[in-house]
């Protein structure tokens, strides 16, 4: 009985992925481990950096394959430049938002002004971290929130009013698609 | 320029004393929540804030990083605490 | 002296943000608009301020004062990967209480 409703479940969730780890994820993984802690600790004599070798190589020996899942191909380096384009354009688009709940905050008639309700769409973006780039990119423009994501991607976000939810998915999901190159 | 500071982080010590009403009345669990984070975020800057008055930036910078990661782990904590237990529900307003 | 106006500036700016944010707090129907200028509003008053910070302790530049304003950039990119998450957390557990979103015309909670 309980295997029954154990292998239910199995087929409901979506099919685990299989984490390889590679030789380039641990080199990229300790060299991002290595600039944290110079940046944390300023002190770049011997010692403290002869730690931080110690440290990030036992980082990176236990836990290559959370950051990157396989081998670095040029895919990678493309998706980082990608998205390292995307991040002034997201801080652009989070200003011009924010003035505009700023404007209802200070409202004196703010009750009549805003209309929360629920946008529900699917989204195109196939990969999970463009999906997660996706989500987090909605809740931190403020006026949106997205509040469930389900692996038919299909998106719940909470919009304060009208002005906010209007245009998603919109620019913003067409620019995650060509930073993570599924144009 | 430390006057400057120093009425700056007054400012935000009123801001936050604001804040501190969501957290007394509510209504529910999640409102307090929701004001215990606004007020973790506006303390952050006001240790460095602090480490500026005091001319210890580099000292101060250290508290401010790990008092913005215990806010974040507080705030996942208990909204992942109070999501199973009892508690959220409409409490009779004062 | 230019500096010094520029960080005046963008301190102003994020307070102004951080005022709206705490009124909006106050002012807002349920928690989940609530949410909105609580954590967004918030994150971009945290984003100005610590930039006018860092802009303003890089003077006169040194080796360490470079580190301190890294450390300083360090608290923005972590609140702004933490806060989406810590909205995220708060927004569930409400949901899973079976919590339903302010609606326009209901009573105000």
């Amino acid at each position: 009985m309980e295997k029954d409703a154990a292998q239910q479940l199995k087929r409901d969730l979506p099919p685990q992925r299989e984490w390889k780890k590679s030789g380039s994820a641990y080199i990229a993984t300790f060299i991002i481990m290595m600039g944290v802690w110079c940046v944390l600790s300023g002190q770049f004599d011997l010692f403290h950096l002869g730690l931080g070798v110690l440290a990030s190589a036992l980082v990176s020996y236990y836990s290559a394959d959370l950051l990157f899942d396989g081998p670095m191909t040029g895919k990678t380096f493309r998706t980082t430049f990608g998205f390292l384009a995307y991040v002034p354009w997201l801080l652009y688009q989070i200003l011009l938002s924010a003035l505009h709940v700023l404007y209802l905050c200070f409202h004196p008639r703010m009750p009549e002004l805003i209309d929360p309700q629920i946008y529900r769409f699917r989204t195109r973006l196939k990969s999970d971290l463009a999906q997660v780039t996706f989500a987090n990119s909605i809740t931190l423009t403020p006026g949106t929130i997205t509040i469930y994501v389900n692996f038919h991607r299909d998106f719940n976000v909470h919009a304060i009013d009208p002005f906010s939810g209007e245009d998603l998915p919109g620019e913003m999901e067409r620019r995650i698609a060509r930073a993570f190159g599924e144009e | 320029m430390d006057d400057f500071f120093l009425g700056y982080a007054l400012f935000i010590g009123g801001l936050m004393a604001l804040s501190l009403y969501r957290c007394i009345y509510g209504p529910t669990v999640l409102d307090r929540i929701v004001g215990v984070n606004a007020i973790g975020t506006k303390t952050t800057v006001l240790l460095i804030l602090i480490g500026l008055l005091y001319h210890r930036v580099d000292m101060f910078i250290d508290i401010a990083l790990a008092y913005a990661l215990l806010n974040f782990l507080a705030v996942l904590a208990s909204a992942r605490y109070f999501q199973k237990r009892k508690g959220l529900y409409y409490e009779k307003p004062y | 002296m230019v500096i010094t106006l520029i960080v005046v500036v963008l301190l102003l700016v994020g307070l102004l943000f951080f005022t709206g944010g705490t009124v909006g707090l106050l002012r807002f129907p349920d928690f989940y608009s609530r949410l909105h200028p609580a954590g967004k509003l918030d994150g971009i008053g945290v984003l100005l301020v610590i930039l006018g910070l860092s802009l303003y302790q890089l003077f006169p530049l040194t080796v360490a004062s470079a580190v301190t304003g890294l450390k300083l950039m360090l608290i923005v990119v972590f609140v702004f990967l933490a806060s989406p998450t810590a909205t995220h957390a708060i927004t569930d557990a409400g949901l899973r209480a079976g919590m339903e979103p302010w609606k326009k015309g209901d009573p105000w909670r």
